[in-house]
């Protein structure tokens, strides 16, 4: 047999396959259980037959003469004794039962319906259009008529015990259909009348779903592993072979010994058992076949479906060489450009390097290093393409023969380029390329600065990290995909790489107000912010001289830079006092100065920082990279240099701010009852479009709303803006003023699906309310705060509501993954042409410029068209409308 | 192109059927003539001419050679063809304001 004929498919064909086919195919038929003589010698028509293909190496296949590896293997066969009923197919043989005459096998339709439904299915297929619900149809008319139209033969219900045991009810007793019984009616069936079923004729036999030959999947699908003890151990479905062909054999001997109905129609359940659990060993209603053991055996079925199935598992699924994955932890020390990769890792994966006249000295001295001593090399390859492991014995050898024109995989070291990705990829920032920085321990090591856009934290995630193994891979990712070229998003042409959390803060800290430094400070402060010299000192106080701390952050921007905006910050109140703001959110940088106002989220942080927007926009990426890393350096230095903790006594609230709470909550509840009683006395005046009970409802959301709001801003009030968690709320870095409010004030009302908690008892929500108690501790306002504590009940209502948030959460992502899967595979062979216009692999053009109006998003400013005005603004010096 | 005009009777209130009728004024612009191409939601549709429409190829066909076919297509029962009277087979030009943009030039083939 040749393999290496090229053939061209013309059409392929699915339907069923008969027994003769199965017979024609096959190499042998097996007859013994039994698999390897006492010499180790697979057995003559046994179930490890050397026609079925070779699996130890050195023998040679007897059907096509090739080595282990080269032969495909062939298939055998079983002749089973009584036909059995083939489980995938159960479900359709139930349907083909009751739809035709239990004499005539006639489909119970007449003529002219089967006509109708004849030419319906003709052009469906046609028209390549599912057929299912014309043939779900016949079905459903054909199971109605009593009587056979055709023969007269009055019909019988069919029950089905799961999952392949068909019994006809009869009128004194029940009669079980045997496979050989349903084969004989599935034989009498007309070609029209399987088309009318959905069933091709050309292709198909009804007869063909009860199986009369069995075949034997070749040796090379189930190969027996050779224990070290020299023991063979057989594979999963060798087992099960071996079961179906001993039952077979029993069956037949018992059967011509002229056994006793009843033994027989055992032995055939059993080979129904076995063939059953051969094909599928999940059924329902069918005990799994298991191992001594106790494992469940691994079928056919069980090999293809699921996650580790042959689909999933196998085909979609790819291991890659080159690759590491490991827990990631955070290091503000490294460049948001670089990845600290551990040292085991950095052993393990390579790099193949060329040996050139120009390199060669270079490669020795990695070669010299052996595979122990760091950046050294782990495998030579020869100019005669062999492969040699290098050793600490055979280093020092090597090197001195190393040779123009070999390859060396030498070791990962720093500088390297390597993808770096975190799963789930959702968009291209999930896979981005970073330079390698070898570090001890064992993690993966990143700036902080780069979580955003991998959506990463510190909490357990891992990640993994390619190494690209030529010279082009290298050059595209460190042109294309490097973190530096992906600090805008695409998503909203703004920043995705920038502050956060402690960034934030320490900012918010350094910047906010005027403060005096003195020279030792700044410099603790500046030290790891790559400083050359001081710049000049602000003034002088007492002869000694000081810096501001605006100065401090100036020191890091770009000479030039000009920006004016109004910081997260502010209050938006109704008249701006813009540089005389009392909060210091006005913010003016002149020609690299911060001269008014506080860095915040909104100037430094990733997604919003509005200053980090213009240094890349109009300074450049690799200056922007610079920024964030004497961004971050210098923002950890502050919030070291002025402290930052939070505990649990940050919220305490004085004794007089909880007792105004308590009395605005009496305040509230008793609103509420007033409303309650406009409702039960019908004096409530409805609201626009709502019924009178939708209008209570609103109104008591409203007013515990309204209240639990108060109840923050009195809390609020006391802890200042001192304290630590208000100061990470207001200047963006963690956290809101509502967690506060939750944390100092009051929890406020539980929702589910946006009402009040209503579910319960019959008119109540717990036992120990009242029937039709309308109030709100009935129904789900939590008075208490977190601080405090919360009642039985309200720890109760909590639950209801925290519970709902996390099945909304793990709804959404599921929803969210699979559209995105769609979306993905019907969009991902598009591509944006030179001339701008979007086309598909036909060359149908798909949009005439991209996105409609040629605008590149990753460079547009946050999605608004705002460059002109840009532009022409800082050419004229104007500010236009 | 003369369309039935709707006068709202399959309303149940009487104040929908004015509110309709309201409508259908302002789309009228009071005079009884009705086009779909004065509302101002449907864009300037024109059919081009057969100079016109090989230009349109000839700018579209820079990196290889296109057809007509390799445009999308717009249905000749679309309301706006059947009023513009564009046979099938003819290539439309779409002006459409874009907040991006400005305007944007978009082309139709007209199919069956």
């Amino acid at each position: 047999m040749t393999y290496n004929v090229p053939k061209r498919i013309k059409e392929i064909r699915f339907g069923l396959i008969s027994p003769n086919e199965f017979r024609k195919m096959s190499v042998t038929r097996v007859i013994t259980a039994d698999t390897y003589d006492d010499d180790g010698f697979p057995i003559e028509m046994g179930l490890m037959d050397p026609r079925m293909g070779v699996i130890d190496p050195g023998l040679r296949c007897k059907t096509c003469a090739g080595r282990a590896g080269e032969c495909p293997g062939h298939f055998g066969h079983v002749e089973l004794i009584a036909p059995v009923i083939h489980v995938g197919f159960a479900k359709l043989i139930r349907k083909m039962l009751r739809a035709t005459c239990r004499e005539c096998s006639a489909l119970l339709l007449d003529s002219t319906q089967k006509k109708q439904y004849l030419s319906q299915i003709r052009t469906l297929k046609k028209m390549e259009q599912p057929i299912e619900d014309i043939t779900n149809d016949a079905f459903k008319e054909a199971r109605k008529p009593k009587v056979c139209m055709y023969c007269g033969a009055p019909q019988l219900e069919i029950k089905v015990e799961k999952p392949s045991t068909y019994i006809e009810k009869g009128n004194e007793h029940d009669h079980k259909l045997m496979p050989s019984d349903i084969r004989v009616r599935f034989e009498k069936m007309t070609d029209d009348d399987i088309e009318v079923m959905g069933i091709n004729p050309k292709n198909t036999r009804p007869e063909w779903m009860i199986l009369t030959v069995l075949p034997v999947p070749p040796v090379t699908m189930r190969p027996s592993i050779t224990l070290e003890s020299g023991q063979r151990s057989e594979d999963d479905l060798t087992h099960k072979l071996v079961d179906i062909i001993r039952i077979n054999q029993r069956f037949q001997e018992n059967r011509e010994a002229g056994a006793p109905q009843l033994i027989i129609e055992d032995l055939w359940e059993l080979l129904q058992y076995h063939v059953t659990t051969f094909m599928d060993n999940a059924v329902s209603g069918v005990p799994p076949a298991r191992h001594r053991s106790g494992r469940p055996l691994k079928t056919l079925s069980q090999r293809l479906k699921g996650k580790e199935g042959r689909f999933r598992g196998s085909l979609s699924g790819k291991r890659v060489n080159f690759s590491a994955r490991t827990v990631i932890s955070p290091d503000p020390n490294l460049s948001v450009g670089e990845v600290g990769v551990p040292l085991a890792i950095a052993k393990e994966l390579t790099i193949p390097v060329n040996v050139t006249s120009r390199n060669i000295d270079h490669v020795r001295e990695f070669i010299r290093r052996g595979s122990e001593k760091h950046p050294g090399a782990n495998y030579l390859e020869r100019a005669d393409n062999r492969k040699i492991k290098i050793t600490d014995k055979n280093c020092d050898e090597l090197a001195d023969t190393l040779e123009v024109g070999w390859k060396v995989e030498r070791q990962l070291k720093n500088g390297d380029v390597v993808l770096f990705n975190r799963q789930p990829s959702l968009h291209r920032m999930s896979i981005m390329a970073h330079e390698v920085k070898v570090m001890p321990n064992k993690t993966f090591r990143l700036n902080p600065a780069v979580c955003p856009p991998y959506n990463a934290d510190f909490d357990g995630d891992e990640m993994n990290m390619h190494v690209l193994q030529t010279e082009e891979a290298r050059a595209e990712a460190k042109m294309l995909i490097h973190v530096q070229e992906n600090i805008l998003s695409p998503r909203f042409g703004g920043p995705i790489i920038g502050g956060i959390h402690d960034h934030i803060s320490g900012m918010y800290l350094l910047t906010n107000g005027k403060n005096r430094l003195r020279k030792e400070q700044i410099i603790g402060l500046l030290r790891s912010s790559d400083i050359q010299e001081i710049p000049e000192p602000a003034g002088e106080e007492d002869g000694i001289p000081y810096w501001t701390n605006k100065q401090v952050f100036s020191y890091i921007l770009p000479e030039g830079l000009d920006i004016t905006y109004t910081a997260g910050i502010c209050t938006s109140c109704t008249e701006c006092k813009k540089e005389n703001c009392e909060r210091d959110a006005y913010v003016v940088i002149k020609n690299g100065q911060l001269i008014h106002g506080t860095i915040d989220e909104k100037g430094i942080g990733a997604f919003k920082g509005l200053v980090l927007d213009r240094i890349v926009k109009d300074y450049g990426q690799t200056l922007a990279i610079k920024f964030i890393d004497s961004m971050t350096r210098l923002a950890i230095r502050s919030i070291m240099h002025y402290g930052f903790s939070f505990g649990i006594d940050d919220e305490d609230i004085p004794i007089e701010a909880n007792n105004q709470i308590l009395e605005l909550l009496k305040v509230a509840e008793k609103k509420v009852m007033d409303i309650i009683i406009a409702y039960n006395e019908g004096n409530l005046e409805p609201l626009p479009g709502r019924t009178i009970d939708e209008t209570l409802e609103l109104k008591i959301m409203q007013e515990l709303g309204k209240a639990r709001d108060t109840t923050g801003n009195i809390a609020g009030k006391y802890l200042g803006i001192e304290n630590a968690a208000v100061v990470m709320a207001t200047s963006g870095a963690r956290g809101s003023m509502l967690n506060l409010t939750q944390m100092a004030g009051c929890v406020g009302q539980q929702a589910v699906r946006g009402e009040r908690i209503r579910r319960g008892y019959s008119g109540r929500t717990l036992s120990n309310f009242k029937w039709d108690d309308l109030g709100a501790a009935a129904h789900g306002f939590v008075k208490s705060s977190y601080k405090s504590g919360l009642s039985p009940t309200e720890y109760f209502f909590h639950s209801i509501g925290g519970r709902e948030g996390l099945v909304d959460t793990a709804v959404r992502t599921s929803q969210s993954g699979y559209l995105q899967r769609r979306l993905v595979n019907a969009l991902q062979d598009l591509e944006v042409q030179y001339d701008g216009t979007v086309r598909d692999t036909r060359n149908m053009i798909v949009q005439f410029k991209y996105g409609e109006d040629g605008v590149n998003p990753m460079k547009s400013e946050h999605m608004k068209p705002e460059a002109v005005r840009k532009i022409i603004e800082s050419v004229t010096g104007r500010e236009i409308e | 192109m003369h369309l039935k005009i709707p006068d709202g009777r399959g309303f149940k209130s009487l104040r929908a059927r004015l509110l309709f009728i309201q409508g259908m004024n302002v789309i009228m612009n009071n005079s009884g003539n009705f086009s779909l191409l004065d509302h101002q939601l449907i864009p300037h549709h024109m059919v081009l001419s057969e100079k016109e429409a090989a230009q349109v190829l000839k700018e579209f066909s820079s990196l290889q050679p296109i057809e007509k076919e390799q445009l999308p297509k717009i249905k000749s029962t679309d309301p706006v063809i059947m009023e513009i009277g564009a046979k099938v087979g003819d290539i439309i030009k779409i002006i459409r304001k874009s907040q991006t943009a400005g305007e944007g030039e978009f082309y139709r083939l007209v199919i069956e």
